[in-house]
Formats: C-alpha cells, sequence, structure tokens
C-alpha cells in the first residue's frame, strides 16, 4: 500500500515536470524567435540609422537614402486616423453598450462589427480605392490613405472600447440614475472614466498594429518613391513598411541594409505606442 | 404622503407584485419583509421608477407622491428620482474621491458654486454621521473606507440632493454586526427628515427599526400594519409563521 501511493506520488510529479518543461519549451519558441529576428536585424540595420537616415528621402544611392518621406507620412497617417478612429470608434461603442436596445437590428449590426475586425486588410484597401480613391475622387493621397486606415482601425476600436465599457459594473450605472442623473449624465461622469483606461490601450494597441499596414497603403496608391514631405492632406504619400518593403526587394546587399534600419525605426515607433498605452492604463489605475 | 393603489406589476408574463395597496406615512419608517423573490425590492423600486430600466416591465395602478402619481406620462424621471433617493444593497461608491461621491447629485442638478457644494458634502456628511471620521480625508478615494463607512458614505450621497423619501435595499446585508448598528442608528436619526422605506431580510432588523411594517409573499401583501403588531399578534397565519420562523 505504501510502496503503491509512492510510486502514484513519483508519477505524478514526474509527469508534472514533463508538462512543466513542455510549457516552457513552446514559450521559447516565440521569443527565441524574435530574439533572433531582432538581433539579425540589428546587426545589419543599426549601422545605418544617423542623423543622415532621417534627413534624407530615398535615393537610388544607398548611402544617401533615408527614411524622411516615409517617417512622415507614417507620422501624418497616425495623426489623422487616431483622433478619427477614436472619436468615431468609442461614440458607436457608446451607442451600442449604452443606448442601442436589444433588437435583432443591434445584434446583426455588433455581429457584423466583429467579423469586419477579422476582415483582411487588403479587402480595405480595395474598398478604400473604389470609395475614398475613385468615387470621391481624392486621389492617391494622403487623406484616402488615412481614410482607409481609419476604416480598418475602426472595427478593432469599437470592439475594443465596448468591452471596456462592458466591464464598467452595473451598480455604478444604477448609483448614478437613482441620484437623478440622466444616461448621458452618467455615461459622461460614471461609466467613460471608468472605461477610458481600457478604450485609450485598446486604440493604441489597435493604431500600432495599423502602422505596420502595408497592403491597403499598396492598393490605395501610396508612392514607393517620393522625395517630398506630405505638405497638404490631398499631396501624394509613403509610409514606412511601404519604404521597408520597396527597399528589401532591392537586389543589392546594402540597401537590404537599409530596410533593417527602417525596421529599427518602425519598432521603435511601435515600442513608443505601447510605450504610452501602458503609461496611460497605470495612470488611470492608480488614481 | 406616498400611496400605493391597486398596483400590479409584470415581468413580461411573470406577475410579480399583485394588486398592492398602502399608504405610507410621512417621516415614518416602513419596512418590507417577505423571503426571497416575494416581490419586495421590486415595489421599492417602483417608487423611484428604476424598474423602467427592464424592458419587459408593466405596471398598472398608481403610486401618488404627495398627490402627484408619479406614473403619469409627463413626470420627469430624473426630477422624480431627486425626491425619492435609494440605498443598495451592496455599498456603491464611484470610484472618485470622497468629497466628489457626495457633490456627485447637486453637481448633476446643477449646482455650480465651490462654496455651495461645501456646504452641501459638509451637511450631508453630518447627517449620515460620517463627518467626524474623513472630514480630513474628503480628498481620498471613496474606496479606503470600511464596508459601513462605505455604506454612510452613499446614503451621504443620496442625501445630498435634498430628497424626501429613502429607499433601502437591504442596505445592512453587506455588512458586519457593528456597521449594521451604526446604520440602524442612523436610520432612527434619519426619520426626523425623511420618510424611510426599508427592505430587510433580517426580521429583527425591521422589529428595531420601523414603525409599520409589510410582509410580502409570491407577489402579495400578506399584511401591513404597526411594526408591534406584525411581530407580536399578526392577524394572518402566513405572517405568524414567518415572523417566528416556521418558513422563509
Amino acid at each position: 500500500m505504501k510502496n503503491f501511493e509512492l510510486q502514484h506520488i513519483q508519477r505524478r510529479k514526474r509527469s508534472n515536470r514533463i508538462m512543466h518543461i513542455l510549457f516552457l519549451f513552446s514559450t521559447m519558441i516565440g521569443i527565441v524567435t524574435l530574439g533572433i529576428l531582432l538581433v539579425q536585424i540589428i546587426a545589419k540595420g543599426s549601422g545605418w540609422i544617423s542623423l543622415d537616415f532621417f534627413t534624407h528621402f530615398s535615393s537610388r544611392f544607398p548611402e544617401k537614402s533615408g527614411i524622411k518621406a516615409a517617417f512622415f507620412g507614417t507620422l501624418w497617417l497616425m495623426l489623422i486616423t487616431a483622433p478619427l478612429t477614436f472619436i468615431i470608434g468609442v461614440s458607436t461603442a457608446i451607442y451600442l453598450e449604452e443606448y442601442a436596445k436589444n433588437t435583432w437590428l443591434s445584434r446583426f449590426i455588433q455581429t457584423n462589427i466583429s467579423n469586419l475586425a477579422g476582415v483582411p486588410s487588403v479587402v480595405y484597401g480595395l474598398l478604400g480605392l473604389t470609395i475614398f480613391v475613385r468615387l470621391f475622387d481624392l486621389g492617391r493621397s494622403l487623406i484616402s490613405g488615412a481614410l482607409t486606415m481609419t476604416l480598418l482601425v475602426l472595427p478593432v476600436i469599437i470592439v475594443a472600447a465596448r468591452e471596456s465599457l462592458k466591464a464598467v459594473p452595473n451598480h455604478q450605472r444604477n448609483a448614478s440614475l437613482a441620484l437623478g442623473a440622466n444616461p448621458w449624465q452618467t455615461i459622461l461622469r460614471v461609466v467613460l472614466p471608468s472605461a477610458m483606461p481600457g478604450i485609450l490601450t485598446g486604440s493604441i494597441l489597435s493604431l500600432s498594429r495599423a502602422i505596420g499596414e502595408t497592403a491597403p497603403l499598396i492598393v490605395v496608391g501610396a508612392a514607393s518613391y517620393i522625395a517630398f514631405v506630405p505638405n497638404s492632406l490631398f499631396s501624394d504619400f509613403t509610409a514606412m513598411p511601404i519604404q521597408i518593403y520597396s527597399w528589401a526587394g532591392r537586389p543589392e546587399e546594402s540597401f537590404g541594409q537599409l530596410a533593417a534600419a527602417g525596421i529599427i525605426v518602425l519598432l521603435i515607433m511601435l515600442l513608443g505606442m505601447n510605450l504610452i498605452a501602458i503609461m496611460l492604463r497605470n495612470k488611470y489605475q492608480r488614481s | 404622503m406616498i400611496d400605493i393603489q391597486s398596483l400590479d406589476l409584470f415581468y413580461g408574463e411573470f406577475h410579480a407584485l399583485k394588486n398592492v395597496s398602502m399608504f405610507l406615512p410621512e417621516k415614518s419608517i416602513t419596512a418590507f419583509i417577505g423571503p426571497s423573490g416575494c416581490g419586495k425590492s421590486t415595489l421599492l423600486r417602483t417608487l423611484n421608477r428604476m424598474n423602467d430600466m427592464i424592458k419587459t416591465v408593466k405596471i398598472k395602478g398608481t403610486v401618488t407622491i404627495h398627490g402627484n402619481n408619479i406614473y403619469e406620462p409627463e413626470v420627469n424621471v430624473e426630477l422624480l428620482r431627486k425626491r425619492v433617493g435609494m440605498v443598495f444593497q451592496q455599498p456603491n461608491p464611484f470610484p472618485k474621491s470622497i468629497y466628489d461621491n457626495v457633490a456627485y447629485g447637486p453637481r448633476i442638478h446643477g449646482t455650480k458654486k465651490k462654496s455651495e457644494l461645501d456646504d452641501i458634502v459638509e451637511k450631508s456628511l453630518r447627517d449620515a454621521a460620517l463627518w467626524d471620521e474623513v472630514k480630513g480625508d474628503l480628498k481620498k478615494s471613496a474606496y479606503g473606507l470600511s464596508g459601513g463607512q462605505q455604506q454612510r458614505l452613499c446614503i451621504a450621497r443620496a442625501l445630498a440632493v435634498n430628497p424626501e423619501v429613502l429607499l433601502m435595499d437591504e442596505p445592512t446585508s453587506a455588512l458586519d454586526p457593528i456597521s449594521t448598528l451604526k446604520i440602524e442608528e442612523l436610520i432612527q436619526q434619519l426619520k426626523e427628515k425623511y420618510t424611510i422605506v426599508i427592505v430587510t431580510h433580517n426580521m429583527q432588523q425591521a422589529g428595531r427599526v420601523s414603525d409599520q411594517t409589510a410582509f410580502f409573499l409570491n407577489g402579495e401583501m400578506v399584511e401591513f400594519s404597526e411594526t408591534d403588531t406584525i411581530f407580536s399578534n399578526p392577524v394572518d397565519q402566513r405572517t405568524e409563521d414567518y415572523v417566528t420562523g416556521r418558513f422563509g
């Protein structure tokens, strides 16, 4: 009896250890791959990062090439896309979560928004091409790109904002309504302040996904070679992932290194946005 | 003061309140007792129309406060709820400072002046017997208070909009005995200024704090009279069975 118990315990211990190692191994697959990727890119590209890299436009000669047009293109895209998606997305989420009655129509809209979040980005590019570039005749311009990006990010932000609103406990709403507040006062003063950290984090994370999108911008017509910074909503533009893509496609070794340098800059922008998301979350959670 | 006449309430098909009629005099404490699901909380929530938010609810009959039927279509629900305050079962302060919690209602209803708000906050906290404990910490988060203090804060928050009626839905069921005692003492004091209706699962509490008691069973008001009568000499057999602990 005793012997049997001992054996059983050892078997259990062993299977626990095996599973422990297995899970660790799965985790390592992701981390090691990312590590190798980062090391390779940094080794390849870091030598090309200098002040010139940011002040020069792209060129036929790798040593004269820089990321200026793409950097400002991406910056402008984000500056237009961020407020548009935030305002429209949060308003939609508030409508669906706080005002809309639970009818078949609102359920239909909700299901569709969740589905839209999973539509491939190139489809949004085609949509942008049809609507903004051709129908609205905005041309292959910065504003067409930004509006297409807005459509692309919108479903993700709506879903994230709705989850944050849902997480606000109902007793908070009841407390406000029982004091004679109307629904809008309740949303503005009680629901939104509680939901804001989640909404902001969701928004920034989905924008940081958009910053790396290439396909929709290519379809909408971002140029791969541009030697100026966009100076109006209607000027031609390019963006970081497109510049990187076009450099990476060149046969010369040094353009490959330029592409790696571009990736480093893009990664730093991404990290910066995620850092902002984390800081906003911590700030709101403390207060 | 509050006059309920042949009130029927349905949740969809479910008949939750059956032909309830009762009169609650001004500046008195009324307790609603009865087993879970008997309709006592539902009746409480008809008095400030919190049931309006549930879409399937249908109401027949009248509830009159100071001669006005609160279910008339032209009644402004926001103003009604200003007159009829509510305290919930779980203490539910906002994740804001103690001051902002109490000032929330007055601000909603348009009070902006700092000095005026300061006065209201102090007076409400005094009336809720919380001022001495928090006067130095008004800027601190309400979540730092104990459960009993949070519930008194919620009472202060309800008092801050100067209501006539105070509805309390099992206000002590989430609290320890000492906090419960404090709230009960407070309810006794509040009676001087407010008409109070309290739902409770705790029969000793109903006996201690209320002037009259209504006993509910399956949506029906079985008996309603002076609290002493209900507990010592009930007319209905079902009331006697319930208050002596034979069921429920």
